[in-house]
């Protein structure tokens, strides 16, 4: 990294620190029900709210009606979104007259945004109209963040009451998190971005006459959109002139800030925040990557301060930034030493295929690794074109689980059972039966804490062999091989975990994506959601027990070292052979100079 | 403390080895095997290798039928070990078990109706007793079943069950009702109502309990059972992901062949945490068993496991902390006495005295005097009443009076003494702050002075506190004396806290107040109105010379009466928590050094850069894989001894103690099979 490289890292990591204290306090505060800065204004409209809605705001649920509440509200949600994207060519504020989805990608679509994914099988602007983007998918970018700190908010209060069922009110959560938290932080980021050069309007595209035509080579594609292929595997092209560009237009500021803020990251453009009008400027991109990485950061000191001792907060947001930093390291590292058979050509050995020039490597490297430790899965840079060791890193902070950061609620939630699990081991290690925060951990909490952790691991264990046998999702690879491999892995273990982010190299809009990808973003969800409520309610009901010199800290160094072992540890041994067999290959065959 | 257990076993003792051989091939039934899901598990992996090694002989396999016949003998070697690990830990128990049945030879009873030793009785088979049967047994006859002492006293030889030869006192009303069956009075005659049906009895449940017939999955072993069965599930998947995917890559790179069954099946076994669930049933067996060479029985494997969580210690005072009986240790004189005077007096009011102090005063005339006296011809003893509450003796028209303070001021005052020295009030009031006991002597109507009448502590147990309190317990000392005393001698002790003048319902009260404050509090008892504190206490251990209700309201039975053995039972119940926890890191870590091992091997033709990974160096794919699995083997009887064990308990703050694990276990886990399998190896090099 050169000297600006590393002042803009260190200064993004230093802002981002500053942040956390105050934001996460804040929404303490917010999920506690005490007066914030906010209440003068939005208590009134809270009320309104719920008295529109019939909601007993002082009425707490236990964890059965919070888990009925929340899944009743996602599944509304879902079919609006489904039906919106079926009836897109009737509905208004459509001027590219856009059709209708193919109802395995209204499906699939739906889905990925009802359950925070964003995984796009459509280019946005080609197949989205405005509306679509506006009233369906930046609503459920909202409404899905929303749902996901819910969750998380829920299984704290499991951790602080003692001997009750109640967990709080989820509409009352749902509404506070979209009207304190969300709204105003993506209102205030919308204009930074506005202030950047991103657009925010309703004009039609824009045709704009090229000074000079251009003419390039298209992969030609089959009926189905499979690229097609020669006898020697290699894709088929057709040379194009081009004279004309179109250029998009939309409210693109509006729908970009909340993408990043809720660990959403559906882009409103295919090449999402590799666009220049998602994402214009160096600037910008710190800012869309703070924003990434905002909630998560701070939802870690909201959790210290509701448990009573913010170091166990800490705690968490230290491991977390460990294996980001780490893994931003390592990717630096593997794309400025670049692919040597290009660098033998005399080239310059740094990799920016894929790259943007204006975020540079260091800009770039640290988008990668914050939306795939997130769920974002916004994009800057083209994972495909990463080294393989490089491409293995967002790859891992996928597959890991989305606990680096995580998604907003989801990984905060995610990784508290990974500390459960770590409790238990340790705490068998030193002879009690082990307890987390002054809750003991029982088998009721190991069997849900396993499912949060294994959930998607499984699913993509499971989806990645069936793709290999599948030849429609073998043929939808770009780059057969140890890469193809790669590809497909990615796509799975993005859906699964609610990433969204492609690899890209990958045609994603056939069935057996489509279809499979839907479910395995639903069981992502919500088997992990369902089961973290569980452990709520029977957390809430188990009495507290006060910490001894026999209790293991789990707000000091060692424990957080072995978490963070328990973390990588849990995650290479699912994983090994998988990887091998991709980028681990990929990238010897590449030192092997073939 | 004679033991009544036969002689500690070595755990491979040649016959326990031989039957323990035995039932391990007998445990391989799946009916029983799936109780242990993971190794039934591996039983199964091991019958899919007998297959492919069926197969290799028929041809029908490509793989050498060497290779495939030695990972099937290695897999099933696997699954035998942890059978055999379970069945030598039950083994030491079974052997135990049949000695105490031998003690269980058929009895006849005396049937009476009525409570009365006169009334007539008809003779019937023990197994025909029921609750609520009155039976009357005779010096020498054996008591048929478990009851309490409704009528009589008797002296009762409890040895077959406590171990203890010297013969117990038995008799109606009081703590001391209880008896039980398969003990024998030894003289007088007691009428016994009988309070457990045969096969219920106290015997019955121990012979059970140490055959492990009667064992439980202890919440806590669930719960690791839960994250054991789910690491095996993953690791299935893993294996059997790996299979589409080396078939995907083998078309792509146009050479090599898929990753075969065996070899599948043989990484699923190394990955699969097996060293740990082989061992899982032998950890909670062996720990009862190491309680019960302490001559402890747990009711049930909770209990223990409870009393390593246990973090407030109700100790009784008397016969835990202290000796149990007050001792003189030295004469204050008051009114001008001289301390000579006092000390002769003391004496002589004392040597009819038996009662433990009585005799502290007289060994402390005689050490500390160099006085020594007979009880003189003549003299007439006074013994202690609840009337005067004085004791002492009238020689030649003296009267010599030891007595609580007041009661020797009012002795003297109808002797007409008028003078009660000055300064006995500040005496008696300095000894009593000093959490000993003052009593008062008077010679006719001349109160001479006090003797200092002190609790002992037993030597060591401050430090024992001190540990303790290092663990994270605190120590609560429970004593019927007045708060004076009881918190002089909380303090010489360094307990945490005191209950002074506890009655049973206070006893309760101070339970159920650190139990709502979210401790476990364990606690020793051996009174009928312990009873109710017993019920409540997470841990109650009760002596196993206390009363039937004492004994039914605790989950754990101390056969030699020693209210210390709280102390070891924690540390029993830590080390099997620490024993699972360590064997179980100690086994996920050993799975990195298995796929450096398997997967160059495994993926070697299909892309032979992979050999890279073959860190180890190791001679072929199949020697690797071979090495890995015989490994993953081999591990499980190397561990048998510190599973029995238990691994060493030492006490300290519970941050410290996990790093100390970690770097032996975790860091120890992740080194060893690197070592062992390349060791493996090298010797496979050297037998192929």
């Amino acid at each position: 990294m050169n000297s600006y490289e590393w002042l803009q890292t260190i200064g993004f990591f230093a802002v981002l620190l500053l942040l956390v204290k105050p934001l996460g306090s804040f929404m303490a505060r917010v999920y506690q029900g005490e007066r914030t800065l906010l209440s003068p204004v939005l208590v009134p409209c809270e009320n309104v709210l719920y008295r529109i809605c019939g909601v007993n705001q002082d009425e707490e649920m236990n964890w059965k009606r919070y888990t009925i509440a929340m899944l009743l509200f996602n599944l509304i949600l879902f079919v609006a979104l489904f039906a919106m994207l079926m009836l897109q060519h009737l509905l208004p504020l459509n001027p590219q007259k856009f059709p209708a989805f193919t109802w395995q990608l209204a499906l699939n679509t739906a889905i990925s945004f009802v359950t925070n994914t964003n995984w796009q099988a459509y280019g946005g602007e080609q197949a989205a109209s405005y509306f679509t983007q506006m009233v369906g998918l930046a609503v459920h970018n909202f409404i899905s963040a929303a749902t996901g700190m819910a969750i998380a908010i829920a299984l704290i209060r499991g951790f602080v009451r003692r001997r009750t069922e109640l967990l709080g009110n989820f509409w009352v959560d749902l509404t506070r998190t979209t009207l304190y938290i969300l709204l105003p932080i993506a209102f205030i980021a919308a204009t930074l971005l506005v202030s950047q050069g991103v657009i925010q309007n309703f004009n039609a595209y824009k045709a704009i006459p090229l000074v000079q035509s251009t003419s390039y080579n298209k992969p030609r594609l089959d009926a189905k959109g499979s690229p097609l292929k020669d006898a020697a595997g290699t894709p088929l092209t057709e040379s194009v002139t081009v004279n004309a560009v179109t250029i998009p237009m939309g409210p693109v500021a509006s729908q970009e800030a909340i993408k990043e803020l809720g660990t959403n990251g559906g882009g409103f453009f295919n090449a999402n925040s590799a666009h220049p009008y998602e994402n214009p400027t160096p600037l910008s991109n710190m800012l869309e990557i703070l924003l990434i990485l905002l909630i998560p950061g701070a939802l870690t000191y909201t959790f210290g301060v509701m448990v009573g001792n913010t170091r166990q907060g800490w705690m968490l947001l230290g491991v977390m930034l460990f294996i980001l930093i780490a893994s931003f390291g390592v990717l630096q590292w593997a794309e400025s030493s670049g692919n040597p058979l290009v660098a033998k050509l005399g080239v310059g050995s740094i990799n920016m295929e894929g790259k943007d020039v204006r975020f540079g490597l260091a800009g770039s490297s640290l988008f990668a690794v914050a939306t795939t430790g997130t769920s974002c899965g916004a994009v800057n840079t083209m994972h495909d074109s990463l080294t393989p060791i490089g491409g293995l890193i967002p790859l891992s902070l996928i597959l890991l689980g989305e606990i680096i950061f995580g998604g907003v609620g989801s990984g905060l939630y995610t990784m508290l059972a990974f500390a459960i699990i770590a409790v238990f081991v340790s705490g068998l290690m030193i002879g009690r039966t082990p307890e987390y925060l002054g809750k003991k951990v029982e088998v009721r909490e190991m069997w849900m804490s396993i499912l949060v952790i294994l959930t998607a691991g499984v699913t993509v264990l499971i989806l990645s062999g069936i793709a290999m046998l599948t030849p429609q999702a073998v043929a939808s690879m770009a780059n057969p091989g140890a890469h193809g491999l790669s590809e497909v892995l990615y796509a799975l273990a993005s859906m699964a975990n609610n990433n969204g982010s492609a690899f890209a190299g990958l045609n994603a809009n056939v069935n057996f994506y489509n279809l499979f990808g839907s479910l395995a973003m639903t069981l992502g969800r919500y088997v992990p959601a369902i089961a973290v409520l569980a452990m709520a309610g029977s957390l809430a009901e188990k009495k507290y027990v006060p910490p001894s010199l026999g209790t293991l800290p789990t707000d000091k160094a060692p424990f957080a070292l072995w978490l963070t072992l328990v973390i990588l540890i849990v995650g290479a041994l699912t994983f090994f052979p998988a990887l091998a067999l991709g980028p681990i290959v990929e990238q010897l065959t590449m030192l092997g100079g073939t | 403390m004679s033991k009544h257990i036969p002689p500690p076993q070595s755990a491979f003792d040649k016959h326990l080895l031989k039957s323990a051989l035995l039932e391990s091939i007998k445990k391989l039934d799946p009916r029983t095997l799936w109780r242990n899901p993971v190794m039934f598990c591996v039983e199964i992996a091991s019958c899919i290798t007998l297959v492919t090694f069926f197969m290799s002989l028929t041809g029908a396999n490509k793989e050498p039928a060497w290779f495939t016949g030695t990972v099937t003998a290695w897999l099933w070697l696997t699954v035998i070990f942890s059978t055999f690990a379970e069945a030598l830990a039950e083994g030491r128990g079974k052997a135990r078990a049949a000695s105490l049945r031998k003690s269980r030879t058929d009895v006849t009873a005396k049937l009476v109706t009525k409570p009365e030793f006169k009334s007539a009785f008809t003779t019937v088979g023990a197994s025909q007793l029921r609750m609520g049967d009155l039976i009357l047994v005779e010096g020498g006859e054996m008591i048929a079943g478990d009851g309490d002492v409704v009528a009589g006293a008797a002296l009762v030889n409890e040895s077959a069950v406590t171990g203890e030869s010297a013969p117990v006192i038995r008799e109606s009303g009081g703590d001391r009702s209880a008896v039980t069956g398969g003990t024998t009075v030894i003289s007088g005659s007691i009428i016994v109502k009988i309070t457990a049906n045969p096969g219920e009895t106290f015997l019955d449940r121990m012979i059970g309990l140490i055959e492990g017939a009667k064992r439980r999955k202890t919440p806590n072993e669930i719960a690791l059972e839960v994250l054991l069965i789910a690491l095996t599930l993953v690791f299935m998947l893993v294996c059997a992901n790996i299979s589409p995917l080396s078939i995907y890559s083998v078309k792509m790179a146009g050479h090599g062949t898929p990753v075969s069954l065996t070899v599948l099946v043989a990484l699923f076994v190394c990955l699969a945490p097996t060293t740990i669930a082989a061992l899982l049933p032998a950890i909670g067996i062996a720990g009862m068993d190491r309680l019960f060479q302490k001559n402890v029985i747990a009711l049930s494997g909770r209990a223990i496991e409870a009393a390593g969580d246990v973090n407030v210690l109700l100790l009784d005072k008397t016969g835990t902390i202290t000796h149990g009986n007050r001792q003189a240790v030295s004469f204050v004189p008051v009114g001008g006495h001289s301390e000579q005077e006092l000390a002769e007096a003391a004496l002589m009011a004392s040597l009819a005295d038996e009662t433990p102090e009585g005799r502290s005063v007289v060994i402390l005339a005689k050490e500390k005097h160099g006085l020594t006296r007979e009880t003189p011809f003549g003299a007439e003893v006074v013994e202690f009443s609840a009337d005067t509450r004085l004791s002492g003796i009238n020689l030649e028209g003296t009267h010599y009076r030891k007595g609580a303070s007041d009661s020797t001021v009012a002795f003297v005052k109808t002797l007409g003494g008028k003078s009660i020295p000055s300064d006995l009030e500040n005496v008696v009031d300095k000894i009593a702050r000093g959490g000993a006991t003052p009593l008062v002597v008077c010679r006719d109507s001349q109160i001479l002075g006090a003797i200092n009448l002190k609790d002992i502590v037993k030597a060591g147990i401050q430090e024992r506190f001190l540990q303790l309190r290092s663990m994270g317990i605190r120590t609560v000392m429970i004593t019927g004396d007045n708060p004076l005393t009881a918190a002089a001698i909380a303090a010489e002790a360094q307990v945490d806290d005191f209950l002074a003048q506890a009655k049973p319902e206070e006893k309760l009260r101070l339970i159920r107040e650190y139990q709502e404050q979210g401790f476990m509090v364990a606690m020793t008892g051996d009174g009928t109105n312990d009873a109710p504190a017993l019920a409540q206490a997470d841990v109650a251990v009760a002596m196993n010379t206390g009363t039937q209700p004492a004994r039914e309201a605790a989950n754990i039975i101390d056969l030699d009466s020693n209210p210390t053995k709280l102390l070891d039972i924690v540390e029993v119940g830590k080390q099997i928590l620490m024993t699972r926890g360590n064997l179980t890191t100690f086994s996920i870590s050993n799975d990195i050094a298995k796929y450096f091992a398997i997967i160059p091997a495994a993926l070697l033709s299909i892309y032979p850069q992979l050999g890279v990974l073959n860190v180890m160096q190791l001679a072929s794919p199949f020697s690797a894989i071979l090495s890995a699995v015989i490994f993953n083997a081999i591990i499980i009887p190397l561990l048998v001894p510190l599973a029995l064990k238990g691994t060493r308990f030492r006490p300290m703050p519970a941050e410290r103690l996990l790093i100390h694990n970690l770097l032996i276990y975790g860091v120890g886990g992740i080194i060893a099979p690197f070592v062992g399998i390349k060791a493996i190896d090298m010797v496979i090099g050297m037998v192929v």
